[in-house]
């Protein structure tokens, strides 16, 4: 059977894909973000995943505001990441497994969660800068990837309480998956910020801290905020830790926290790592 | 039965939802062409009918032509899409930041340092 390894959360700014591409990582402004990778690449060579789910929003690549779907699943082979308008290099394609794909579809609609299926799909810088931070230098993935695309740009956007549900059904598509698979849940976006407004670079150092306290020790703690809430204490786009409170939903019961980073600001925002495995049994 | 709509009112912040995307559709759907960088490359070389094409209101238009941020949200326009507009002249998020806020790109950044608290 399959098997959840652990999960990621991360921030996905464009400007560190544009970091990457110029080798700035050693640079002041980057060490501090970067350095911040080692532990979560060391984590990973170790429990070695054959698959990663990534949980991402999309930001007006694949989908437009004539069909937006709340939820999206991709089932393609291949996935192809594309100019976005302003510059960022583009990525070599990621392997999709259209077997657990299809498999996690059939699952979350029997679990009630109607999503929507996309047999094509463009995957943006959401989805490509975290696969780029978690496996530098590469242009052949080591691992299949499982987009599953959650809305955050057309309110109303799905409740944290909803959210962590969904995840939780995530988690279970992948457990009820009959075949001997190791699955990491990479949840992206993140942590406080805003674009846009008079408002614009807002950042929420408290709040931030008290989600990564929260998803390492009590995630139930953040379904009871509503969007709105969220807005208001991590920013319009900061609402995307509704991607990290979902990617924690996917493991049941309790997690050990194995890595976690924090820095501001990189561009606009707050950027953070958050690396947790399912709790072991001890004694 | 009746929706209730969580309001909450935060001060310089749009939430984009059901008023805006009708509002904004047509700008929104402009700067989703900006996509494709043949798309870019033909709206520089005629402004007027490229915003024509798709059918942008007089105050769309202006706040196109105006390269004015806040004008953009207030006809509707949502940010991401909007970031694509902005990368056709190489506007980064701090320039688009400091436009918003009156702020130089400067104080902008030193804004965003200063959240580290």
């Amino acid at each position: 059977m399959a098997r959840i390894v652990g999960a990621i959360s991360t921030s996905h700014v464009p400007l560190i894909g544009k970091a990457i591409a110029r080798h700035l990582e050693a640079e002041p402004y980057w060490k501090p973000f970067f350095e911040g990778f080692d532990a979560a690449r060391a984590w990973l060579r170790k429990v070695q995943p054959d698959v990663a789910v990534m949980i991402y929003n999309d930001h007006g690549l694949n989908f437009f505001l004539d069909k937006m779907p709340t939820f999206a699943v991709g089932a393609a082979a291949e996935y192809q990441n594309a100019d976005e308008g302003w510059g960022l290099a583009t990525t070599a394609p990621f392997p999709g497994d259209p077997a657990l794909s299809w498999h996690v579809i059939e699952s979350l609609v029997a679990d009630e969660f109607d999503v929507t299926t996309c047999q094509q799909m463009l995957v943006d810088h959401a989805f490509a800068i975290p696969m780029q931070l978690l496996w530098p230098g590469t242009t052949k993935w080591p691992v299949k990837t499982v987009p599953i695309c959650i809305n955050t740009v057309q309110h109303p956007l799905p409740t944290p309480a909803r959210c962590y549900k969904f995840g939780q059904a995530i988690g279970r598509a992948i457990e009820s998956y009959d075949k001997d698979l190791k699955v990491l849940i990479v949840g992206t976006g993140g942590m406080s910020h805003q674009l846009d407004g008079e408002r614009a670079g807002f950042i929420n150092r408290e709040f931030d801290q008290l989600c990564l306290d929260k998803l390492s020790r009590d995630p139930e703690a953040l379904t009871r905020f509503s969007v709105p809430e969220l807005v208001k204490l991590a920013g319009t786009q900061g609402v995307e830790i509704l991607m990290w409170i979902a990617a924690r939903g996917a493991i049941s019961g309790g997690v050990s926290e194995v890595h976690r980073n924090y820095h501001i600001p990189i561009s606009n925002t707050a950027a953070g790592l958050l690396v947790l495995e399912p709790a072991r049994a001890t004694g | 039965m009746a929706v209730s709509k969580p309001k909450i009112d935060i001060p310089g912040t749009t939430i984009f939802g059901a008023d805006e995307a009708r509002r904004g559709y047509a700008l929104n759907a402009m700067c989703y062409s900006f996509n494709s960088a043949e798309n870019r490359a033909e709206f520089l070389k005629d402004e007027d009918a490229y915003c024509a094409k798709f059918g942008l209101d007089v105050e769309q238009r202006a706040a196109i032509r105006d390269r004015n941020v806040l004008a953009l949200i207030a006809a509707g326009g949502n940010i991401y899409y909007l970031a694509k507009f902005a990368g056709i002249f190489g506007l980064d998020v701090q320039e688009i930041g400091a436009q918003q806020t009156g702020l130089s790109v400067e104080a902008f950044k030193s804004k965003l340092m200063a959240a580290r608290g």
